[in-house]
């Protein structure tokens, strides 16, 4: 078991080293190594590739007899995404992008060996036109950037818990566990405006303080660690990066309300974060941070982890609970509220990754640091999931408040070739697209709803004017038909009928008393539907019809899509006056649906069309137009 | 409604005496069907109606809670899967960059519909609501491999890969075979 004493000891151990993570060009502490290198070990630069790049880079360092000199290491994502395999060079901060094994000999001689940085593979916007290399945190990319919830994130080895000490890690659970009562957590929590990050914007601490009121002999403590919202990859990215700091919240949360037991429901589908959860759960085991008497006082907490099998509707806190007890996910009616009668009829507390990634910085720095960031109604910061048509792809942490302007345009690197933004979908299947003219407003729980979206886990997918907007609603409703439970009559034949309505729509099959019928439709869901699965399954669809009416009218009326995605609604057509006659696109045809004789223009039998684009992907002279 | 599968169930003695142990171990903690399930999909690759069986009795619960559960979540599968599994994410981000395209392509050149499995048993086609790739969108992963910023004309060398590797694996069993 290890005291307070120790950890602090630790702490003074590691500071160094990890000290030397910071980004300008600092000189080196006293380390003992000269140089460190952080790969990123997320699950995006996995993908691309960069469990070789770390082996190639550990034989390159041998070869070259560096291996006293450097110190390899492995963290969670540095959020840029897009730019995958990434690797910083320490002390000066070198930002290396999209990396090759074919680079690293060069990087490993040039950088590590003669003290070189090998400017022309640095990540281009770390250099200056006049040559000067510039850090990572004064980048567009990360010059907005707030990174509470992430900080850890692509500065550590997630899977060495004196690493997580060093950055003060486990200080505020030993805090919390010297100094505090329960009440005085809560009443921290409360002061901060802390609420939850997965959806609702739930305020953290009056949660805390329902569990804490239930009188029981058994509590649980619960993290929500299935983000089933698809193109959402933020709280896997603190997971993967930073899993000690969600096990220090869970057992502050435990201490607080009265629980020695927590369970995390993590998505099986991420098996990256996993793997790093169970090594820190062994760890923290092994130090006493977890278990029985943590730092010699009588408080005991146990965390198990319990894997998710593939169903949206766990998200949802009363069917996640029913998923742990074992049976299908169905959500229950509310009340009783988990706080009351929650996992195996405890009184329970459930909380998403990011919201308990705040936590212990909110215990160790207080409540009006955490205030002092954000909006009038919501503090702190959110983590977004930027993907979709933008430049940057990636995981952005910002003050609440910040507009979307500055997230697209700035951090984002605005929308890739040439082409106009159009929306932008936050909330996942459950929230709404937010479109240009409303760039400006700051993003916060209230402005969101208020614009027919909602926060949600922080997905953030921007659509640029090739994304038909109706075919965007029909996607949705197409994971909402999959993904409902069917316990509930509203969600299981709503999404079922919503979906086949919109269908019409996209095949040009529907009439103007249709669109009457999908707003009836929606409201009735809205106002009917069991859990909040059903209830913002319309969301989509509301909100598209809201700010894209005419897509939706030219859909019905005009049987057109203005954005040529609606295959049933497209034409493919020869313009005579380009078309050159070299008869490719009749040779190409899969169904011979071209016809035309040897430098004449072509012509396209609508009939026999399949609507395939092939012609149109091999014309030379850019002859055939889709409308 | 359950339908036999076309490929009779081939599960080993060995195998069945991994799952019961992994059960007897597991059977009192509370909430565990999920993860039994998980471990009989992991031994066997799928969940015929055989394993679920085992799975209902040593547990004490009813088939049809058993299969209740089967069926309600994704990531289980009542049918074998091919020798290599390509599954195609259908997450926003990669649907937005066309990922859509990319498993129409894969139907059409594969001649199966997603949830379906090759006659030779070597693919199966299945899609995925995000595999949290979303910087390299549009994503496919064949088994664990993941294959990023897809294009159309890439499917083809892609799938030969896992061919020569199939013909590869097998040849080496016939020559292991003969004596």
């Amino acid at each position: 078991m290890l005291s307070v004493e120790e950890l602090n000891k630790i702490r003074a151990k590691k500071k160094d080293i990890v000290a030397m993570r910071h980004h300008g060009d600092k000189p080196a502490k006293k380390c003992g190594y000269k140089y460190q290198v952080l790969v990123c070990g997320g699950t995006g630069c996995t993908s691309s590739g960069s469990k070789k790049i770390i082996e190639t880079l550990e034989s390159e360092i041998k070869k070259n007899g560096l291996e006293k000199d450097v110190h390899i290491v492995r963290t969670g994502c540095f959020g840029l995404c897009s730019l995958g395999p990434i690797m910083i060079v320490y002390p000066e901060g070198s930002f290396y992008a999209r990396v090759t094994v074919e680079e690293i000999p060069k990087i490993v001689e040039q950088h590590l060996k003669n003290g070189k940085v090998v400017k022309e593979m640095l990540y281009e916007h770390t250099v200056k036109e006049d040559g000067t290399v510039i850090s990572l945190d004064e980048t567009d990319f990360y010059r907005k950037q707030l990174r509470v919830a992430l900080r850890n994130c692509g500065v550590i080895d997630p899977e060495d818990i004196e690493e997580y000490i060093a950055t003060g890690g486990y200080q505020a659970l030993a805090k919390v566990l010297a100094s505090m009562s329960p009440d005085d957590v809560i009443d921290i929590l409360l002061k901060s405006g802390l609420r939850g990050r997965g959806g609702g914007g739930f305020p953290t601490g009056r949660k805390w303080a329902f569990a804490k009121a239930s009188a029981d002999d058994q509590k649980y403590v619960c993290c929500n660690a299935d983000e089933g919202d698809p193109g959402a990859f933020m709280d896997r990215s603190i997971l993967e990066g930073d899993p000690h700091t969600i096990l220090e919240a869970m057992a502050i949360a435990g201490y607080t309300i009265g629980a020695d037991k927590g369970y995390i429901y993590v998505r099986a589908e991420y098996p990256v974060a996993v793997e790093r959860l169970r090594i820190a759960i062994k760890q923290a085991k092994e130090y006493g941070l977890l278990g029985k008497g943590i730092f010699g006082t009588d408080f005991s907490f146990d965390v198990e982890l319990r894997l998710g099998a593939g169903a949206f509707v766990c998200g949802e806190e009363t069917a996640l609970m029913t998923s742990i007890e074992g049976n299908r996910g169905e959500p229950r009616p509310r009340p009783p509220f988990p706080a009351v009668k929650g996992l195996f009829g405890k009184p329970t507390i459930l909380n998403n990754v990011e919201t308990y990634a705040n936590i212990p910085q909110i215990i160790l720095k207080g409540p009006e640091w955490f205030a002092g960031m954000g909006t009038e109604t919501s503090k702190g910061t959110k983590v977004f999931a930027l993907g979709g048509k933008i430049t940057n792809v990636g995981l952005v942490e910002v003050p609440m408040g910040t507009t979307l302007r500055e997230i697209v345009e700035e951090i984002g690197g605005g929308v890739p070739n040439g082409k106009k933004f159009k929306a932008a979908q936050t909330g996942g299947p459950s929230g709404g697209c937010i479109p240009a003219c409303h760039m400006d407003v700051p993003i916060d729980y209230e402005n969101l709803i208020a614009l027919g979206s909602m926060m949600g886990s922080g997905g953030l997918i921007i659509m640029d004017e090739d994304t038909c907007m109706v075919d965007i609603a029909k996607f949705f409703l197409e994971f909402t038909v999959d993904e409902s439970c069917g316990k509930c009559t509203p969600c299981r034949i709503g999404t079922r009928r919503l979906y086949q309505f919109i269908d019409k729509v996209t095949k040009g099959e529907a009439e103007m008393e249709d669109v009457d019928k999908i707003k009836e439709l929606c409201a009735h869901m809205k106002s009917t539907s069991l859990c909040a699965l059903g209830q913002s399954t319309p969301n989509p669809v509301i909100s598209t019809m809201h700010y894209f009416e005419d897509e939706y009218i030219a859909h019905v009326k005009d049987k057109t899509c203005p954005s040529g995605v609606c295959k049933d609604l497209l034409k493919y057509q020869i313009l005579p006056d380009k078309c050159k006659g070299c008869t490719l696109c009749a040779r190409n045809c899969p169904v011979d649906a071209i016809s035309g004789s040897p430098k004449k223009p072509h012509v396209i039998d609508r009939k026999k069309c399949i609507k395939c684009g092939l012609c149109m992907r091999n014309c030379k002279f850019d002859a055939i137009v889709k409308k | 409604m359950y339908k036999k599968p076309a490929i009779p169930f081939k599960g080993t003695k060995t195998q069945e005496r991994e799952l019961r142990e992994f059960i007897l171990k597991e059977k009192d903690v509370p909430g565990a069907l999920m993860p039994v399930l998980q471990k009989a999909q992991d031994i066997y690759g799928y969940l015929p109606i055989e394993v679920q069986t085992i799975v209902a009795d040593m547990l004490g619960l009813s088939l049809s809670e058993v299969y209740g559960v089967a069926t309600f979540y994704s990531q289980f599968s009542l049918n074998p899967k091919g020798d290599h599994r390509i599954s195609i994410c259908l997450g926003t981000a990669c649907y937005v960059k066309g990922a859509d395209k990319i498993l129409e392509a894969l139907e059409e050149k594969l001649e199966i519909k997603v949830g379906e499995c090759t006659p030779d048993g070597v693919f199966s086609l299945d899609s995925c609501r995000c595999v949290g790739a979303c910087g390299l969108a549009p994503v496919m992963m064949v088994d664990d491999d993941v294959y990023g910023r897809m294009t159309v004309d890439q499917i083809d060398g892609i799938l030969q890969k896992y061919i020569s590797k199939h013909h590869e694996s097998k040849k080496r069993l016939n020559t292991v075979a003969k004596p």
